[in-house]
Formats: C-alpha cells, sequence, structure tokens
C-alpha cells in the first residue's frame, strides 16, 4: 500500500526493507515483542514480589460468586435499581418541601419589595411571578433528589459494581449486536444523558458506538425524573406515606426497564439496518472491588455532578420562566398565546393521550427537561403564575382540575421517558459525531417511538373505554 | 515572537504552559487509581476537554511544589503503547513528541506484571520516567510484599509506593518528579531484553535507522522495533514531525537564534 | 507436548490452562496480546453471566471477561 511519496520516505524505505525479517519469522514480530516484554516483566515480578498465598478465598471473590451467578445476578441488580430509586424518592420528600417553603416564603419577600418601589404589574410577574418562581421549584424539586442519587449511583461505580453490571447484561446486548459497555454509558445516561452520550467513548467499534448514542436518551436523566417521580406518587401510588414511596419506586423502576427494553430493540433493529454489522469482540477488565472513600463520593457527586446538572437546569430554567409568564400574559383576542399555542396541538395531543398543554411544555422544554412541570403548571393556572408548590397534593389537585385521568398521568411519563433529547444532548451527539444526519437520527427516533407508543396506549385505553 | 520548540510541540496537544512550568505526563492502565492521583495533586486547580481534533478526554492540572509550577497531563488510561486505539495513539504521540519533562507511569501494585508492560513501553521511548507503585494498601491486604529497592535496581527509574486514596506517599512522588524534572536528574532506565530472533532483527535495522538522524525526535531501538511490528501510522507520525521539527529549526536559524532541542 | 489443546471457552469453573495458540485476530488480537495473554499465560476461568456468557478469566491478577465466541479462538492446554 506504498504511495509514491512513501517511497522517497526514507522511513517508510526501511519499513519495506523490513518485509523479509517479518516473513521469514514463523510468529508475527508484533506478537514476539508483546510475549518477550511480558516474560521479562514476569522475571522481575519474581524476584521483587513475596506473596504469601492464604488458601482462604477472600471477601471479594466470595461477592463476585453472588454479583455474578445465575441465581442472585439479574434479581440483584434488579433490587439494587429500586432501592437506589426508593431512597431517593423517600429521602427526597422532606428536604423538598423544606427548600419550596423557605424558597417561596421568601417571594412574598420580594414581591413585599416590588410594591415598595412600586414597580410595574409586568415587571413583578416576567421577574417574580415568571423566573424566579421557576427557579423556586426547579431548585426545590432538583436538587435533594439529585443530591441523595448522584452519591449513591458513585458509590456503586466506587465499589466497582458497574463492570459486573456490563459484564451481566452483555449476553443482551450482543443478540442486540451491540456492546456490553454500552451498559456503562447507560448508567451515565441516569445522571445525564448529554454526560451519557460523551461517555460512549469507552465503546471501540464505531458501529456501535452509533448504536449506544442514538438509544442513550432512553435511559430518563434525571432532568426527568422529577417529573416521572412527581407523576408517579401523585397518580400511580396510594397516600400512605411510607408505602407511596416505595411504590413510586417500584413504578419509576418499571419505567426504566420499558427505557431498557425500548433501547435493546431499537439497537436491534439499528443493527439490523442502518448500522448493520456483527457485534464486535468485548474484553471488559473487572476490576477488584474497593471499599468507596465517602468524602471522596460525596465532593464527587456534589461538585462534579449535582452542582453541574443543576446550575444547567438554572441557567435555562430563569429565562424559560420569564419567557413562558409573558406567553401566558399577552393576549391575542381573547385568549393568551399560551392558550392559542395549546389549543393548536390539542388535537394531536389527545390523540396521544395527552393535552395541548402538556405537549405545548414538552416543546417548551427542549432546553432542558427539568423545565417541563414549571411550565405546565404555570400554564394551567389562569393567570400563567407557577403555584405555590406546597405538597404533591396540590400539584394533584391542579392536575385533576386540568382534565388528568390516570391515562394522561401514563402517557405523560411515557412520553417524558421516550421522546426526543434536550437541546444539550443533541448538541452533545452533534460534537461526537460530527455529523448532522445522526445528531438528527438521533432526534427523530425517540420522537417517532414516543408518539408511537402513547397514540397505541391511548387508543387502545379509548377503545376499550377504559378512561 | 518565536518560542522554543517544545513548546511548539506541546501546543500541538493543546498543552499551553505559563511561565517557567514544568510539564508532567501521567500514564497508567485503566482501574489502577490514575485519576486519584491526578485528583489529589492537582485538586481544584484542573481544567478539562478533549485532545485536538479528537473525541478523547483530556485532563490537566496544576500544582506547585517548593516554589515551582507543575502541568500535569492526564493520559488516557491505556494497557500499551503500540497504537491500535486513539487512546493509545495519543499516550504515545505525547509522550514521544510533547516533550513532557517527565512521565510518571502508575501502576496497580496488585497486578505488577501487566501493568509493568506500559511502563516497559514508556521506559523505551523516554528515559525522563517515574514509576508510582499505587494501590499499595491493597496490594498490603492481599498479603503481597514487594521490595521496592530491588524494583528500582531492576528498572533503573525512581520507584514511588503510594497509595493514592489515602495521601500517602504523594509527597515522595512530588519530590521525585521535582528532582527530574526541576534538577534534572535524568534516570536511566533499563530496556526489555527480546528473545534472540528479536534483538538480532533490531541489530540489522539499527545502522539504517540511526543514519537518519532522527535520534533527538525519537529513541532508534523503539523505531526499528515500530519498523520489525511495521505499525505504518507510527512510522507515518515520525515522518511527520519530523518535518515539523526540521521547519521549526530553520525558522529559528532564519531569527538568528541558536538554540538547543 | 503431550497434552491436547482446546478452545478456553470449554474451561470450567476453577479449571486452570496455560496459552498455546492465539487464532484472535485484528484489534482483538492486539487487546489480549496487552492483557498479557500470551503463549504460556495461565488462565483460570472464574465465572460466567447468569446467561452462560460472557466468561470471566483470572489472568495475571486481574479479571478479564471475555465472550465466549473469542474465547474459543484461544487455544489452551489443561495444567
Amino acid at each position: 500500500m506504498t504511495t509514491l511519496n512513501n517511497k522517497m520516505d526514507p522511513l517508510m524505505k526501511i519499513h519495506s526493507e523490513t518485509e523479509h525479517i517479518r516473513l521469514a519469522s514463523g510468529t508475527p514480530i508484533a506478537d514476539r515483542v508483546v510475549s518477550d516484554i511480558f516474560s521479562y516483566t514476569e522475571k522481575i515480578v519474581q524476584k521483587v514480589v513475596i506473596r504469601e498465598v492464604s488458601g482462604q478465598k477472600s471477601w471479594k471473590d466470595k461477592i463476585d460468586q453472588i454479583v455474578i451467578s445465575r441465581v442472585f445476578g439479574y434479581p440483584l441488580m434488579l433490587l439494587l435499581l429500586g432501592a437506589v430509586f426508593w431512597i431517593t424518592i423517600a429521602g427526597a420528600n422532606i428536604p423538598s418541601q423544606m427548600i419550596a417553603a423557605v424558597l417561596f416564603a421568601f417571594q412574598d419577600i420580594l414581591t413585599h419589595w416590588f410594591e415598595v418601589v412600586q414597580a410595574p404589574a409586568w415587571l413583578h410577574g416576567v421577574l417574580v411571578l415568571g423566573m424566579y418562581r421557576t427557579l423556586a421549584w426547579v431548585i426545590a424539586v432538583m436538587l435533594p433528589p439529585m443530591a441523595i442519587f448522584f452519591p449513591l449511583f458513585t458509590i456503586l461505580e466506587d465499589l466497582g459494581y458497574l463492570p459486573r453490571v456490563a459484564f451481566n447484561l452483555d449476553n443482551m446486548f450482543k443478540k442486540a449486536k451491540a456492546c456490553g459497555k454500552q451498559c456503562l454509558t447507560m448508567c451515565m445516561g441516569f445522571g445525564c444523558n448529554a454526560a451519557g452520550v460523551v461517555s460512549t467513548r469507552i465503546i471501540d467499534s464505531p458501529r456501535e458506538r452509533l448504536i449506544a448514542i442514538l438509544t442513550n436518551n432512553f435511559v430518563p436523566c434525571n432532568g426527568r425524573f422529577p417529573t416521572l417521580i412527581a407523576i408517579a406518587s401523585i397518580f400511580m401510588a396510594s397516600s400512605l406515606v411510607f408505602s407511596q414511596s416505595l411504590q413510586a419506586a417500584g413504578i419509576i423502576t418499571l419505567i426504566v426497564l420499558l427505557g431498557v427494553a425500548v433501547t435493546f430493540v431499537v439497537s436491534w433493529i439499528l443493527s439490523s439496518t442502518i448500522l448493520k454489522g456483527e457485534p464486535s469482540s468485548f474484553v471488559l477488565e473487572l476490576p477488584p472491588y474497593r471499599k468507596p472513600k465517602f468524602g471522596a463520593v460525596l465532593y464527587r457527586s456534589i461538585i462534579d455532578r449535582t452542582l453541574f446538572v443543576l446550575r444547567r437546569a438554572i441557567v435555562i430554567a430563569a429565562p424559560a420562566g420569564a419567557i413562558t409568564w409573558i406567553m401566558a400574559n399577552v393576549y391575542i383576542g381573547d385568549l393568551s398565546v399560551i392558550a392559542y399555542i395549546a389549543g393548536a396541538l390539542n388535537p394531536l395531543a389527545k390523540a396521544i393521550g395527552l393535552d395541548g398543554f402538556i405537549l405545548m411544555a414538552f416543546i417548551l422544554g427542549l432546553p432542558a427537561n427539568e423545565i417541563v412541570v414549571p411550565i405546565l403548571l404555570m400554564s394551567y393556572l389562569a393567570t400563567g403564575q407557577l403555584t405555590e408548590f406546597g405538597s404533591l397534593l396540590e400539584l394533584k389537585e391542579i392536575l385533576i382540575a386540568n382534565g388528568w385521568t390516570w391515562l394522561t398521568a401514563f402517557n405523560t411519563m411515557l412520553f417524558a421517558l421516550l421522546h426526543w433529547p434536550c437541546a444539550t444532548t443533541l448538541l452533545s451527539m452533534y460534537k461526537e459525531t460530527g455529523s448532522k444526519k445522526w445528531t438528527f437520527v438521533g432526534f427523530i427516533i425517540p420522537t417517532v417511538i414516543a408518539f408511537a407508543v402513547c397514540f397505541i396506549v391511548a387508543q387502545t385505553v379509548y377503545f376499550f373505554g377504559l378512561a | 515572537m518565536l518560542q522554543a520548540p517544545g513548546r511548539i510541540m506541546r501546543e500541538h496537544f493543546g498543552i499551553k504552559t505559563s511561565g517557567e512550568q514544568y510539564v508532567i505526563a501521567l500514564a497508567g492502565n485503566p482501574n489502577v487509581g490514575k485519576s486519584t492521583v491526578f485528583n489529589t495533586l492537582t485538586g481544584l486547580h484542573q481544567h478539562t476537554g478533549n485532545w485536538p481534533g479528537k473525541t478523547v478526554d483530556n485532563a490537566q492540572g496544576k500544582y506547585s511544589y517548593k516554589d515551582k509550577s507543575f502541568l500535569l497531563v492526564d493520559l488516557p488510561g491505556t494497557y500499551s503503547l503500540l497504537a491500535h486505539t486513539v487512546e493509545e495513539e495519543i499516550a504515545r504521540d505525547f509522550i514521544c513528541f510533547g516533550q513532557p519533562d517527565a512521565t510518571i507511569v502508575v501502576l496497580d501494585a496488585t497486578s505488577l506484571e501487566r501493568n509493568l508492560n506500559l511502563a516497559m513501553q514508556v521506559m523505551e521511548i523516554t528515559s525522563n520516567v517515574i514509576i508510582c507503585v499505587n494501590l499499595i494498601d491493597e496490594a498490603r491486604k492481599k498479603k503481597l510484599k514487594i521490595d521496592f529497592k530491588e524494583l528500582e535496581k531492576e528498572l533503573g527509574v525512581p520507584i514511588i509506593p503510594t497509595a493514592a486514596r489515602n495521601g500517602e506517599g504523594l509527597k515522595e512522588l512530588q519530590k521525585a518528579v521535582y528532582t527530574m524534572a526541576v534538577e534534572k536528574v535524568i534516570a536511566s532506565p533499563k530496556q526489555v531484553v527480546y528473545s534472540e530472533e528479536v534483538e538480532k532483527a533490531i541489530k540489522i535495522l539499527m545502522p539504517k535507522v540511526e543514519a537518519l538522524g532522527l535520534a533527538r525526535i525519537v529513541n532508534p531501538k523503539w523505531l526499528a522495533l515500530r519498523l520489525l511490528d511495521s505499525d505504518v501510522s507510527f512510522i507515518k507520525t515520525i515522518s511527520r514531525y519530523a518535518t515539523t521539527q526540521t521547519q521549526q529549526m530553520v525558522a529559528h536559524k532564519e531569527q538568528g537564534r541558536e538554540f538547543t532541542l | 507436548m503431550g497434552k491436547l489443546s482446546i478452545p478456553l471457552s470449554t474451561l470450567k469453573l476453577g479449571q486452570t490452562s496455560s496459552v498455546v495458540h492465539l487464532e484472535v485476530k485484528g484489534l482483538l488480537r492486539r487487546r489480549i496480546l496487552d492483557m498479557g495473554i500470551v503463549p504460556g499465560t495461565i488462565l483460570t476461568c472464574i465465572g460466567r453471566a447468569p446467561a452462560g456468557d460472557p466468561i470471566a478469566y483470572l489472568v495475571r491478577d486481574t479479571v478479564i471477561a471475555l465472550r465466549s465466541e473469542d474465547a474459543r479462538l484461544i487455544n489452551v492446554e489443561q495444567v
């Protein structure tokens, strides 16, 4: 494969002259070189390392016998997943209410200041009722779950459990003609899909990496968890506090499993159509279990992840809150802009079991999924301002007053799980693939699936008159 | 203003040093606590991004020791430098052409045999190597006794045992880096002795390789080995860097400056 | 010689073997070599995933997982 240019190159010349040495050698020289290095290092290690061999198996080996065992392997994974969600939901409930109480109390003080300086009502509306309330909601609802979820996840990561999950699930990925390491990128996706997309770098094969990028969105990220948790808690679970969080955790686990199932199906379809190919090989190191350093875990998960994601949410939520308030308070004829748009979207939204306001909130939530519920609430309330989010019960009342049924709740959750990726994730897809075409594919696949699934569910329910 | 060639080469890798700053590369296998070493040394003074033109993470961090500033460049975690993946290519090219003042290779004390593979490869490329044997706390738990003095003799480079998670040994590591990068006390790493067949082939090639006069850019023995295992991508990279460096030398001569590489 | 060489994938749990020959090609061959799996290396099968595949091996004090199709291309003899 030498080109004319290479022939001029003295290095390439020597290289072609070495061909006879390579041919004369029985085993490839490259193999010999590696073998020789290893036999050299083996001798060194024999000299410098003394091992006291103990016949006893360490607790680490025993743990692996359970973690990857035929009987306990999968149930343990499910149990841990459910436990992480349950601790997150149960633990976040009270801090969320406390933060909400403080932030909304401060809103009254803000309002008072605006009255003192006799600021115009629209300014108070945009800044306090729009921007500040959305911010307060996003912080109150997002911060506590993230501050619990991320450290829990980092502990599992530091323990060395995640590679075992990849090991356990590889067979399914192989059947979908994808890479077992895709599972690790999905784990990252729980935190943030944009981060999940970037983490696909660990997959060597470009084809399998692209599959992982295109499907990462089917893992609900932290911006979508609050939406899922809130709806699951108020619509799907009973009102008992303890069993409520347990049931909500169960529902979230099922939703996540559905997302995983969709990931497998879409990966398989992609591998059989536009990204045809056989699964490539897979070498995975299973590092020894290590006791996590709790200080480091907290530091890394709070500073690196929680604050990072929260900052991003705030930067987007503030202007979105202001814009939504303006749209809800600017009237065209009898209807506010928001009501106008929602009305236009309504027929389509009804067909998939949502309503115009919900669909509009998802569309306006493109910059960040965190703002979907705040936008929805703000647009539901006639005055176009966000309710004082005191408790989930109030939220339920608002939703029911706006015609929500269990189907609306269910399909909103489905839509939240399956719909298009947020703008940041799309941007990451573009950066990682360097292709507008693949970014568009990454947008259109979830969009089509979300509409199709919700349509089928809604029409089935309508047909049997279940809701 | 024209800069020293070393700095220009570094800028190819997105490395910008300020004033008198020493560049230290950090290499190691995956899962050996390399990032713990990196985080503990640099703390909050980090900058993360991508390697120029590649979708591979690049983390750089600063720390000071004895009033000197050090820029620590975290290379991708790799098992080898024989460049079969983008990560290995980046790590190899940086150690080879980025001209770090020292390269730290982080090893897992509990699996030295496998980890030394990377260390031996790095030691073939550059003499400025410090070996950090990390996770000695785990090794203790596994009842492994490592004779670090003997290891140092066998390898011919400074060996620093650490348990980075507990901060153990990191002061010593910083001191070793200082000695090598600032005081220019250069190690003399021992080289792998290959099997007869390979050594014979190297011997045949060496005169030809040395005649190319690339010794300042790349270790001739390492180059001969790459020619033997037909690493075409690396051979092309070498040619490219050789040309760049020659151009820079010409540029410097035209500016009437004297310099040494 | 004497002993028959068998594919690594047929190793049973707890069995130990020594590598005779690698039939793996391409990038995987390089990966396997760089992990220290070269002729003469001792491998112990220490576990299988719940679905039976991939398989985990102990090599040079580290645990490496391989898919069975790939392990089939590594010839070993029992020790």
